[in-house]
């Protein structure tokens, strides 16, 4: 461009011939830059279309490694055992008492099981090992079994039992049969014995059940994420019971009822600086106020949700508001007009005609707590609970905490589960924002 | 009976109330309704609110105030020896009974005394529970009635009815500015007592951090030190790192989208980019941590180089990831906000569409953009997951991002996991980090706002 602005300067006063070269050398001079000037064009394009294929690939690789760690934990090595249910192992008086029943030494009855398999492993150490192979599920299996029908006693019952977590790893594949055996965690014994299993046909690869059904557990192979999606749903629908009509209050009073004066002004910096203090910050609010001074019992999806609640709100107020603002005049003025009150024409025609905006927001705030984790590891909801929470006041973890968990235990299945706690969490997410965009799109309106 | 049972009473009375309301509202207009003031709903509203509301309060009242009073009781009627037992010792009694009532794992042997106040505290509490029911439900049908004699036709009921949402309406907007007054107030309160056992000079300059005080005086090692200076430089170090990634990358992907993706392009990168913005941050942090560290500690170790396994490299470039949406989106909103006309007058002066963008579109939109980056440095200094899970718990003083340094907001965690006792440091100490981390997300906050707001009133 500091070519043309040289020819713009050249003497008025020249001939005829002279402004004719001033102009032959201007657009000489512009044409010599033209090549650089495109070439830097193509350039910048190109950074532009680099930087945003570098986002592309980034969640491609994001997504793509998480679903390669996490899908092998949708299914899990069984053993089949036939295991003899001896009467006088289980219950020697024979009453049927569920209190012997429950306490009877199952884990013998699979040791026999397995003993069968092996006749030839007698010394100690070798059978320590051998009996390690097999969950330790096995046995809650079989009791829960002989509880719901004490008929079974007496006789020889064919079940499928989980493997234990380290053989389930070299079942699939991630443990390296070459490396030295100090450096992996399935001996050349194990490897040997689990050979034999598979020569006789005795190993199965099932749908992983447990995943789904179990709370959090210390083996890997039966933990599952059912714990934490009802802690989640607890903490997730108290949330919505207390930030929605909190929320929508407070955007219908400053949209609608407030007068401009300082301490709207107040109101609004404060929502708009809510919504981005770190969220750790609430998390410390909770731990002093909530658990501190008011009492409320720790790591409960109760103190949970008053955390998120108040993280949440700014979020849903300011996509309330600018639902409410999307509402011409002319509605008001038409109700105001046919005698409503204020309060009338806000709740009958501006409320639901804003009522589409307000719930988009509504669902993208529940996504964003659904995915919290920092505010809530203040309040004491990474405890280890085995329990499926029963109420909104029983110790309870969440799904993003439990990804947490699992990602920071040494064992290779926890990561496998916490890759498909990701995907299941990422799942639901994915089905709230879509359901966003739905309403959004069908109840949208240009005026 | 529970509570829940109770609060669905509650509800099935005052849905009653209502009916009873309308009714009597209809009675009292005797078949000309234009005698009424209100329409008749709103007198089945008042009475609702008036069977509702008083039991409401009193039920919310018992129980936050139940636990305390209950409590108290309690302990007064425990021997004097242990009546005059020290704060924290009297606390793991009191724990103890507790536990005890509920059926609970006790930590100490049952004395018979111990027994005793158990059964006094589940006594206690059974006797409040029918208190509070007998008091709840009696005051919602004495509020029935008191407001049922109040219905006549010129009663004003649709006034009050409002006055009262409107009153509901203020309370939301108020949570708001009581939310920020209690962030400032508990981190206020707490980090000050922290700052009783630890002067603010030594935590705002010391160079040393090793939290870990001493459970006993005579243990080793007993004195804590709190120079918070090396998480400080840590965060800002990773910060560094992660605005490095997210600034130039958010804002050319922001560009290329606004003024050369083709509409169709833009139709699948937007989402996509949403996408990214959606992701929770914990799996961030299972991304930096499982795969990003792993894979430059790998890439160092075969080109010469040790990158510890919880660089700030990976964490840093982890988090810029996570931000480039951020800043993607609030750069696009203000480059399209940029007005047609001086994009079109840059072209008419022969400039392509990239000396348009680098001299006038930016320079436009510069301090919408800088609101933006500012808005994104405050959210990677207050990031917590992908640096608890991919940054590391020494605290160092190192600008090498190949080192593990350790931020405000990972020591924050790790101080308050886990047990915690109210009166030591090393628990308040999280507070103090915590008011240091709101004070500067706060400025950035503020500023930020204001030079966006400020921005676009330009164009408006």
């Amino acid at each position: 461009m500091s070519n043309s602005a040289n020819g713009a300067a050249l003497p008025r006063a020249a001939g005829i011939g002279s402004i004719f070269d001033a102009r032959q050398q201007v657009s000489e001079a512009v044409s010599a830059g033209l090549k650089r000037r495109y070439a830097r064009e193509r350039r910048f394009r190109l950074y532009g279309m680099l930087a945003t294929l570098f986002a592309v690939v980034v969640l491609g690789i994001l997504l793509f490694t998480i679903i390669r760690t996490g899908l092998p934990a949708f299914t899990q090595t069984m053993i089949k055992l036939s295991v003899t249910l001896y009467p006088q192992e289980i219950d020697p008086k024979g009453d049927r008492d569920p209190q012997t029943l429950s306490s009877a030494d199952y884990q013998r009855l699979v040791r026999d099981a397995l003993d069968d398999y092996f006749p030839d492993v007698t010394a100690r150490n070798d059978r320590r090992e051998l009996f390690a192979m097999i969950s330790p599920g096995a046995t809650y299996v079989i009791r829960s079994m002989v509880m719901a029908d004490p008929s079974l006693i007496g006789k020889r019952i064919e079940i499928e039992v989980p493997l234990k977590d380290d053989i389930d790893q070299f079942a699939k594949g991630k443990i390296d049969r070459e490396a030295d055996q100090a450096n992996r965690r399935v001996s050349d014994k194990q490897i040997g014995w689990y050979q034999r299993l598979v020569d006789r046909d005795l190993i199965v690869s099932r749908f992983n059940t447990t995943l789904f059904t179990a709370g959090d557990s210390r083996s890997p192979e039966l933990a599952g994420i059912w714990g934490a999606v009802v802690g989640s749903f607890w903490t997730m629908t108290l949330t919505l019971l207390m930030s929605f009509p909190l929320a929508v209050g407070a955007a219908v009073y400053l949209e609608e009822f407030a007068p401009k004066n300082r301490w709207t002004d107040v109101i609004e910096v404060n929502i708009n600086n809510l919504a981005a203090v770190p969220s750790i910050v609430f998390g410390l609010l909770g731990l002093a106020v909530f658990i501190g001074f008011f009492g409320v019992p720790r790591s409960s999806p109760m103190v949970g949700a008053l955390v998120l609640t108040l993280m949440t709100l700014p979020i849903i107020i300011i996509a309330s508001r600018a639902a409410l603002k999307s509402v011409p005049p002319s509605i008001r003025e038409a109700a105001l007009g046919v005698g409503a009150s204020k309060m009338q024409a806000t709740l009958h025609h501006v409320l639901p005609l804003a009522m589409p905006g307000m719930l988009t927001g509504t669902i993208l705030g529940m996504a964003h707590a659904l995915g919290e984790t920092a505010p809530l590891l203040m309040i004491g909801m990474v405890a280890f609970i085995v329990d499926i929470p029963s109420g909104p006041l029983n110790s309870a973890t969440v799904m993003p905490v439990q990804i947490y968990l699992w990602s920071d235990a040494p064992e290779r299945a926890f990561i496998e589960r916490a890759s498909a706690a990701i995907m299941v969490l990422l799942g639901f997410l994915t089905v709230m924002n879509l359901l966003a965009v739905a309403l959004r799109k069908r109840f949208e309106k240009r005026w | 009976m529970s509570l829940s049972t109770l609060l669905l009473a509650l509800l099935v009375l005052s849905s009653l109330a209502f009916y009873l309301g309308r009714k009597k509202a209809l009675s009292a207009a005797g078949g000309n309704l234009r005698t009424l003031h209100s329409l008749p709903n709103y007198y089945g509203y008042y009475l609702a609110l008036w069977a509702g509301i008083p039991a409401l309060a009193v039920f919310t009242l018992w129980l936050v105030l139940e636990p305390q009073i209950v409590q108290s009781l309690v302990v007064g009627g425990l021997p004097e020896a242990q009546r005059n037992l020290s704060p924290g010792r009297l606390g793991l009694l009191i724990n103890d009974i507790r536990n005890l009532a509920s059926g609970n794992i006790v930590s100490r042997e049952v004395a018979p005394g111990l027994q005793e106040a158990a059964d006094h505290y589940v006594r206690l509490r059974d006797t409040s529970r029918i208190a509070l029911f007998v008091a709840v439900l009696a005051l919602a049908v004495a509020g029935l009635t008191f407001g049922r004699q109040r219905i006549s036709a010129s009663l004003r009921a649709r006034n009050q009815v409002e006055t009262v949402l409107k009153i509901f309406l203020i309370v939301g907007s108020t949570v708001a500015v009581l939310t920020t007054a209690g962030i400032v107030f508990s981190l206020v309160f707490e980090a000050g007592r922290f700052f009783v056992a630890v002067s603010p000079a030594e935590f705002l300059f010391g160079t040393e951090w090793s939290p870990q005080i001493a459970l006993r005086k005579d243990q080793v090692g007993a004195q804590g030190a709190f120079g918070a200076v090396p998480l400080f430089a840590g965060t800002l170090l990773i910060s560094v790192i992660a605005m490095c990634v997210a600034m130039p990358v958010g804002l050319m992907s922001a560009i290329y989208m606004a003024e050369y993706a083709p509409p169709k392009l833009r139709t699948v990168i937007k989402p996509i980019l949403e996408i990214l913005a959606g992701i929770p941050t914990v799996v961030y942090g299972f991304f930096a941590a499982l795969t990003v560290a792993p894979f430059f500690r790998d890439t160092g170790a075969a080109v010469g180089l040790t990158i510890s396994s919880e660089s700030a490299l990976a964490a840093g470039i982890v988090m810029g990831i996570m931000i480039i949406p951020f800043v993607s989106s609030l750069s696009d909103d203000v480059i399209n906000a940029v007005p047609r006309a001086m994009r079109e007058g840059s072209y008419g002066l022969g400039a392509t569409q990239s000396e348009t963008i680098r001299k006038v579109i930016i320079p436009a939109a510069l301090p919408g953009i800088v609101g933006g980056f500012l808005l994104a440095i405050s959210r990677a200094i207050g990031e917590t997951m992908i640096v608890v899970m991919a940054a590391g718990l020494t605290a160092n003083m190192t600008i090498n991002p190949f080192h593990a340094v350790t931020t405000i907001t990972v020591q924050i965690v790790t101080l308050l996991i886990g047990d915690q006792e109210f009166d030591s440091p090393k628990t308040l100490a999280a507070f103090a980090l915590g008011l240091v981390l709101f004070l500067i997300t706060l400025v950035l906050n503020i500023g930020a706002l204001r030079i966006v707001k400020k921005y676009r009133e330009q164009y408006e």
